[in-house]
């Protein structure tokens, strides 16, 4: 890789990743009944390991993120499919989804639903897909 | 919740294909893995099958949503049928991959295509809901796009363009028609827009809907004049792979035609029913005209499809309970037959080494067995009796005669033995004359090869030979064709 002078990408990209990681786990977690959701929050978190990619290069940011995206793709879709296949050990039609209020220490009333593991699997599977296409194009040259 | 089972032949597959990409590099692994889940997958169809015989349509409300406003999957006779018999061409499909495709493009994810297609098509069969069909229609979609494309060759890459671009647009097109309709009638739940549009008796746009909407489907089904694409794409890729085309695609046009046109527009048949014997007519006459024009024996069973198709389209056009029972026979017996004939020109191609016709002689001296496979598959596929496409087009022509449509009867007669004609010049040209030296044979190769379309051909025997068993089935799906209230009346519950 080409010694780059890149100074003012990598010090925003290092305040600019972590507030897209952070508003995207909040879209994650708002998705199931406000706006965002696990695609649009799985595009967001993808677009901040892209800009780590672009500032740091691959080499970098492979060894900073050792994931196989692929594989990611995999986890996401055995758990978007199982938490349909959950609600038959539950006796429900397949895709039903429930909530309920639990009670956290630092945080108060809050409502968790099996919504959520849905939309994570979602978010998952989106993060692989997206980083797959990309670092596919981006390789092509080698 | 019973009524979970009418998902389970979507979900098996699309499982499966699933846990197929986590080891998709270790083939025996892979192989066994997908055997065994497309084995599992048969004979849960073959239950929900049995399970809809005993006790009637299944009907899951996905989500507990209720009907109207959810997500309904439909498990009536005529989709456990379609998806049963999908099963068992993606059973006979799994058994030949091993031994027709490398190992590279096994490797390359293969199986996981595989199951997302047999997922996607056994979904649109199953969905009751329009914009969830045109959903699967794309999940069976993008796994065709990347079975086209497997291995890369220079030809397959060409044609892929064509068939990626026809299905984009077409594609394009179903989700605006969808949006046209339910500007109209506010509703993509389909026996909530059949009802819909019988209380309005089909009025002012409706019926030009219903044209746009066979637009769609007549280009996924290959219909005159909408077939120009089909041929040279689906002989492209791998034989299993053209065969899992041709055997599953184009039906689920087929298919989502009887869907639209038997529960949703019914009430202007004088149009749009008449309307479909005239294409169903130069459909049958320029897809035998294709098939006898050339001399590459992967494109003489492509161009097959057109006219089967065809004859489907007519059953549909003639429009009465005899006419409509035989289409479904003849959907079903095609889609195996297709399959066979697919695996089995493969199988003939490689073997001789050659997909042309004239560099072809006297394989029945290396390979009798396999003549004698196209031998009966021809007459099963041009309808001889007692094979099985003999009593759907019996059901057919009796169909239009019943309804005094002479002029379809005598093309369809006439085409039968065109396609007859068609198929036997390979077995004329490829399988008699002077024994040919240079082919070395391979027979344990070609007893693996074969196996599958004996399993296929068997079956397609089986379902003319067993008439007696199965025509009342369809009997049954013909009558619940003519009659939509009972489909709307089990998915809505009024």
């Amino acid at each position: 890789m080409v010694k780059s002078n890149d100074l003012i990408l990598r010090t925003m990209t290092v305040l600019i990743a972590f507030i897209l990681f952070g508003f995207a786990v909040y879209l994650l977690l708002a998705g199931h009944n406000a706006p965002g959701g696990g695609f649009i929050g799985g595009l967001m978190t993808a677009a901040a390991i892209l800009l780590m990619y672009m500032a740091y290069g691959t080499t970098t940011a492979n060894k900073i993120l050792p994931i196989n995206y692929r594989i990611l793709i995999t986890v996401g879709l055995i758990i978007a499919v199982g938490t349909g296949v959950g609600s038959f050990i539950f006796g429900q039609p397949f895709m039903s989804q429930t909530f309920d209020y639990y009670h956290f220490p630092l945080f108060g009333e809050l409502e968790l639903a099996t919504a959520l593991i849905f939309d994570l699997g979602v978010y998952l599977t989106v993060i692989g897909v997206t980083m797959t296409i990309v670092l596919t194009i981006s390789n092509d040259r080698e | 919740m019973i009524s979970n089972l009418t998902i389970l032949p979507v979900l098996i597959p699309l499982i499966a294909g699933i846990i197929a990409t986590l080891f998709h590099k270790k083939l025996t692994l892979v192989r066994i893995f997908s055997q065994v889940s497309t084995i599992i997958s048969t004979i849960v169809a073959s239950y929900v099958f049995y399970y809809v015989i005993q006790n009637g349509t299944l009907v899951l409300e996905s989500g507990d949503w209720m009907a109207p406003y959810g997500i309904v999957l439909v498990g009536d006779l005529l989709s456990v049928t379609l998806v049963l018999t999908t099963n068992i061409v993606a059973l006979a499909a799994v058994f030949y991959a091993p031994y027709s495709l490398s190992d590279e493009q096994e490797s390359f994810y293969f199986y996981t295509f595989y199951f997302l297609l047999i997922s996607g098509v056994s979904g649109a069969f199953i969905t009751g809901d329009l914009f969830n069909l045109f959903v699967f229609f794309e999940v069976l979609l993008m796994a065709s796009y990347a079975l086209i494309i497997l291995g890369g060759g220079k030809v397959q890459l060409r044609e892929s363009i064509k068939y990626v671009l026809i299905n984009l647009f077409s594609s394009m097109l179903f989700v605006t028609t969808i949006a046209f309709l339910y500007s109209v009638v506010g509703t993509v739940n389909m026996a909530q827009i059949g009802q819909r549009v019988s209380e309005v008796n089909q009025s002012g746009i409706l019926t030009t809907i219903a044209f746009l909407l066979f637009f769609v489907f007549g280009t996924k089904a290959a219909l005159f004049p909408l077939y120009y694409w089909l041929p040279r794409p689906y002989i492209a890729p791998n034989p299993v792979i053209s065969a899992l085309f041709g055997a599953l695609l184009t039906k689920v046009g087929i298919y989502s035609i009887f869907r639209v046109f038997t529960i949703i527009f019914v009430h202007e048949t004088a149009i749009t029913h008449q309307f479909f014997i005239w294409i169903a007519a130069f459909t049958l006459i320029f897809g035998v005209i294709g098939a006898l024009s050339t001399n590459n024996i992967k494109l003489i069973v492509a161009y097959n499809i057109i006219p089967a198709v065809g004859f489907m389209i007519a059953g549909i056009g003639i429009y009465n309970e005899t006419a409509l029972s035989g289409a479904v026979y003849y959907l079903v017996n095609d889609m195996i037959i297709k399959a066979a004939l697919f695996l089995l020109v493969g199988a003939i191609a490689y073997l001789a080494g050659t997909s042309d016709l004239r560099k072809m002689k006297g394989l029945i001296h290396h390979y009798p067995m396999l003549g004698w496979l196209l031998f009966i598959s021809a007459f099963v596929l041009a309808g001889v009796p007692p094979f099985s496409g003999f009593i759907g087009k019996l059901l057919i022509l009796q169909g239009a005669i019943e309804a005094n449509e002479i002029i379809i009867t005598i093309i369809g007669l006439l085409v039968s033995l065109l396609i007859l004609f068609s198929v036997m010049r390979i077995f004329i040209q490829g399988f008699w004359g002077e024994k040919d030296a240079a082919i070395v044979p391979n027979k344990p190769l070609a007893r693996k090869l074969m196996l599958p379309v004996a399993f296929l051909i068997s079956f397609s025997v089986f379902l003319g030979i067993g008439a007696e068993w199965f025509y009342p089935i369809t009997e049954e799906i013909g009558n619940n064709l003519m009659n939509p209230e009972l489909y709307i009346k089990s998915v809505l519950k009024e």
